[in-house]
């Protein structure tokens, strides 16, 4: 085991894996964690804490982190290089492991323009990459980067993010394999709508052999309504919702929407467990955390296994 | 070229308010080139901050000077003879001919005319992009002529990021995603393979990060 966390054991007895995720709230009261963590125990393997995500200040994703952690679910830590620089990378890792987290996903970040702050300086010192090197360097050989020896290595099962539909499509796959070289274990895709640019993603991946050297947990987000849809298709960067999958949520009664994103949600996580080279899916509920229960249920991955 | 755009009017008057007898200096270097600092826009910057203090019922004494290079002593030295009949001197050159001047000439107050920009090029008549933010360790030769520094909004060094749609950047609409131009470079020169390796990180010691930098060519001294 290389973090002995709750997710790497599940997978690497090849269960199907479940994760979700929680963003931390615009403020200091911890309840609101608790509560959306309340939501996900016992519904997946692990739960993704966000960092600052879409720029907007949130509770630190450690904080949030040791909340969930308080609830009993297993925490996987987000981090992103657009708001530190290398030294303080490596002083949150340390921290994050030392308090416990075994699960982290290195990320880029959205650019800060985003957020409530775009005149805020962006770090980018190194990129999500070299971070993922960065983390495995650390764990693996107990250095730091500089070469210096730690005291005590940081336990980590490594992640990172994949959008199968940014452009350009043919660099996809190949970015997936730098990921892997560069150390990733585990990989969570941006949500996905448009199975069947993601069938063929999968299908190049599978080329390359990239489904047998790390876990690929596809993303997932039930949508609320077709006004939704429309806005995330419209104004999400590297968000494909094809025109089919609007008009199915569209042409029920707006009081039904929700029924039916639900619905739709489950029949993919259905879709996707079938389809080989996927290790588990990654539940995206975003501020809908109250109905990961009915999907993650609806889709028979209920109860969640339980490894020593 | 160094770029910049023009102070509003408004901000330099409120920055003169003090003085009736100034100079204003331009360049003939990279600030005449991007038509933001020569001797033309002396003359016309000039005239408006006497009309404009004129409307307020307030004299403004301008002397018009523009100078080879506000970045090299020697030109700057053909200022001295007159310099202390001037309260301040409002040079229209770049950052660092504004505060070259105002190192060799300790007693007279320089004011910035312009907000300097960038390191850039003409992209036609009017206007000006950004290509390098001088990191001091070019990477160039790998990245297919194009800087993962300058033009990739998150200077990252594996890209593009998953905001990278249909060619442009996730921040604008307008703005080209830099690591798209550098795929399409490396595939047309047929140097994809640069594209599949871990790049170590980056040195920024060697830009501003590392503080004020120096160059020293001993070949020269
Ligand atoms: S790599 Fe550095 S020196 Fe080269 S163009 Fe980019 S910023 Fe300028
Ligand atoms: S979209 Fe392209 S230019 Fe913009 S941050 Fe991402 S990789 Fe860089």
């Amino acid at each position: 085991m290389k973090s002995g966390s709750n997710l790497e054991r599940v997978l690497s007895a090849g269960h199907f894996s479940v994760t979700a995720e929680c963003g931390p709230p615009r403020g200091a009261d911890p309840d609101v964690v608790r509560e959306k963590a309340a939501y996900v125990k016992d519904n997946v393997d692990a739960c993704n804490v966000t960092d600052n995500q879409t720029s907007v200040v949130r509770m630190s994703s450690l904080a949030g982190c040791m909340l969930v952690r308080e609830t009993g679910v297993e925490p996987l830590i987000q981090m992103v290089v657009r708001d530190r620089n290398r030294i303080a990378l490596q002083s949150d890792l340390l921290g994050a492991s030392a308090l416990g987290v075994r699960n982290l996903l290195c990320l880029s970040g959205d650019h800060q323009k985003f957020g409530d702050d775009p005149q805020a300086k962006n770090v980018f010192d190194i990129d999500s990459m070299q971070l993922i090197h960065m983390v495995k360097t650390m764990r693996d050989e107990g250095v730091f980067p500089s070469g210096e020896k730690l005291e005590g290595a940081p336990k980590f099962y490594i992640g990172c993010a994949v959008n199968p539909f940014a452009d350009p499509y043919d660099i996809r796959v190949p970015r997936l394999k730098l990921k892997i070289d560069a150390g990733a274990d585990f990989v969570q895709t941006q949500c996905i709508y448009n199975m069947e640019t993601f069938i063929k993603y999968m299908e190049d991946a599978k080329k390359e052999g990239l489904h047998e050297k790390i876990k690929i947990l596809a993303g997932v987000t039930p949508l609320k309504s077709a006004g939704m849809a429309k806005f995330m298709n419209r104004m999400v960067a590297g968000i494909d919702i094809p025109e089919a999958v609007i008009k199915r949520i569209a042409d029920e009664p707006k009081e039904k929407q929700a029924e039916k994103g639900i619905e739709m949600c489950i029949e993919q996580i259905h879709e996707l467990k079938e389809m080989e080279g996927i290790a588990g899916v990654h539940v995206m509920a975003i501020e809908w955390e109250e109905k990961l229960n009915e999907i993650i249920g609806g889709a028979g991955l209920l109860p969640r296994p339980v490894i020593e | 070229m160094i770029t910049g755009t023009p102070k509003p009017i408004e901000e330099l008057l409120e920055m003169l308010e003090p003085y009736e007898n100034i100079i204003v200096a331009g360049c003939f270097g990279c600030v005449t080139v991007c038509r933001v600092g020569g001797d033309k826009e002396v003359q016309v910057l000039s005239s408006t901050l006497r009309l404009a203090r004129e409307a307020k019922g307030k004299n403004l004494q301008i002397r018009e000077v523009c100078l080879e290079r506000q970045c090299d002593p020697e030109y700057l030295e053909l200022m001295r003879p007159y310099l202390e009949e001037y309260q301040a001197v409002l040079s229209i050159a770049c950052g660092a001919g504004i505060q070259f001047l105002a190192e060799k000439f300790s007693k007279t107050p320089i004011l910035p005319g312009i907000n300097t920009g960038f390191l850039g090029v003409t992209e036609r008549q009017g206007e000006w992009t950004e290509r390098c933010q001088g990191c001091g360790d070019c990477v160039l030769h790998l990245t297919g002529g194009i800087c993962p520094v300058t033009r990739c909004a998150k200077s990252i060094f594996h890209g593009p990021c998953g905001g990278s749609v249909e060619g442009k950047c996730e921040i604008s609409k307008d703005v080209k995603c830099g690591w798209q131009l550098i795929i399409d470079r490396l595939k047309s020169l047929d140097q994809m393979e640069n594209y599949g390796k871990i790049k170590p990180y980056k040195g920024w010691d060697s830009s501003r990060d590392g503080g004020p930098r120096r160059i020293l060519r001993e070949d020269m001294i």
